[in-house]
């Protein structure tokens, strides 16, 4: 069994702000940094306009996690948008908890335009954390 | 008279039909008065189990497509619902979800927060009322002493909407629907049995437009709240003011209008059972979306602190049971459907 999990591959929906995780994932990308390639990312003009239906939808087409990625608080190009973001996916991750999918599997995190290397580590920790906790329940399904 | 009176039109014939549901659909059909009277010159009924004695055979017996229009009330939670669902379709020119638990699961729909065996659990063993020291749960079948082969429909772990089950053309939200908008589903139907028109597939009886549209309360231009409060707990409420900027949790924002705004003109929030606006996709992830964004927010215009993550933990323990307030009629049609339940709990669907 341990085996197993060793060598699943989880599969991970990136949603991330135009301003700044895309672009930290860029850096991290243009500096060559390694990061497990589980994640796939999408890039949205700002982390509050990623709708919770989004998450849910990816979650019922299988994805083993969803990583959002944001400016930091109080450095949103749209002022506001990171606190919504954080109520949205705080209390979404208490309904998902509810739906039976474990809540480790939604994960926000803000990385600036400069922070290509926390980018980098965020989605290596996440990818760990997804292969701990094995395939989604709704994966295959 | 009676000469002048000539034989009217080909009636239409109609169905009405229960599935999971408490009935209300049913007695709402009657709440539209002498206007059932129009429905009975234009119609004859075929089925309807609350009110009329027709058995399933007489259905079975008419030929496909006899029944021009079929009203299906409820949620498909057991064989039987389903075996019915697919015979009146088959028999049905038009198949009409009637009422928020075909058209979205209801109430109804809430079971599927659980699966069969804990839903047995529940009902023939824990209840206080319950004495079942051997657990005897209801079986498909069994033989009788006399050798007689009795059966019973089988109860499915995840109860489904009718357009899950069948094809369906037209959708009458509500919980249960309005007297005006069932008057609006009978002028279809007399339109139709006069002309043959219908609307075009897929068309819902209700507004387009969500609840807000319809309520007359007064909103702040910015929504912004500090503490969730239940009905209960408020010495007054406001009959002027928007309910959510008096702290209640009202789901009028991403709820489909047409109901009148019965429930928040009479200082109850809306819960959300005539669906979710067109367009949207998650009954209750747009409710999320849109309750979470305006916990505690201040002042857009200026840079505003997001809170300690204990300050946002504490505004978000407000809301008490996020997946039965934000789903409470659309479980079943959302876009996970159900809980999962791990199978060591208990067989997974």
């Amino acid at each position: 069994m341990a085996t197993e999990k060793e060598e699943f591959e989880p599969l991970i929906v990136g949603i991330t702000c135009n301003w700044c995780t895309y672009a930290a994932a860029d850096l991290a990308g243009t500096s060559r940094l390694k990061y497990p390639p589980n994640i796939r990312l999408i890039r949205v003009m700002c982390s509050s306009r990623i709708h919770p239906s989004f998450i849910l939808y990816s979650f019922a087409r299988g994805a083993d996690g969803v990583f959002i990625g944001g400016c930091h608080p109080k450095e949103c190009h749209y002022i506001s948008g990171p606190e919504k973001a954080l109520r949205r996916i705080e209390l979404l991750r208490r309904m998902i908890d509810q739906f039976g999918i474990e809540p480790e599997r939604l994960r926000l995190e803000w990385c600036s335009a400069a922070e290509g290397a926390k980018f980098a580590q965020e989605v290596t920790n996440f990818t760990h954390k997804l292969k701990e906790l094995g395939p989604s329940p709704l994966r295959g399904q | 008279m009676e000469e002048e009176k000539k034989e009217p039109k080909k009636k239409i014939k109609i169905a009405l039909y229960w599935a999971a549901t408490c009935g209300g659909c049913d007695v709402a059909t009657l709440d539209i008065e002498e206007k059932i009277l129009d429905v009975i010159n234009i119609a004859d009924i075929v089925l309807w189990p609350v009110a009329m004695d027709f058995k399933y055979e007489d259905v079975e017996k008419m030929e496909p497509k006899s029944i021009d229009v079929c009203l299906f009330n409820g949620a498909v939670r057991n064989s039987e619902h389903e075996e019915i669902a697919k015979m009146l379709r088959e028999k049905s020119k038009v198949m009409i979800a009637f009422g928020s638990c075909a058209c979205f699961g209801g109430i109804p729909g809430l079971g599927n927060v659980a699966n069969r065996e804990q839903i047995f659990k529940v009902a023939y063993k824990d209840t206080p009322s319950t004495v079942n020291p051997e657990f005897v749960t209801p079986q498909t079948e069994m033989m009788t002493n006399g050798g007689e082969k009795l059966t019973l429909p089988e109860f499915w772990n995840t109860v489904k909407t009718l357009d899950q089950t069948v094809d369906v053309d037209y959708y009458v939200p509500g919980c249960p629907p309005t007297v005006d908008r069932i008057n609006d589903a009978v002028g279809i139907l007399a339109k139709f049995a006069e002309t043959g028109e219908l609307p075009p597939k897929g068309a819902v009886v209700a507004f387009d437009k969500n609840l807000c549209d319809e309520c007359e309360r007064k909103r702040d231009e910015e929504k912004k709240i500090k503490r969730i409060y239940r009905p209960h707990e408020l010495k007054e409420i406001d009959p002027e003011k928007c309910l959510l900027d008096q702290g209640i949790l009202c789901m009028g924002l991403a709820t489909r209008g047409g109901c009148g705004a019965r429930c928040v003109n009479a200082n109850m929030p809306c819960r959300g059972c005539y669906g979710p606006s067109p367009e949207i996709k998650d009954h209750g992830a747009a409710v999320l979306s849109a309750i979470a964004s305006i916990l505690g927010v201040e002042d857009e215009a200026e840079m505003i602190d997001i809170g300690t993550p204990e300050e946002v933990e504490e505004l978000l323990n407000q809301v008490k049971d996020p997946l039965g307030t934000f789903y409470r009629f659309t479980l079943p049609s959302s876009m996970l459907k159900r809980v999962i339940i791990k199978p060591e709990k208990g067989g997974e669907t």
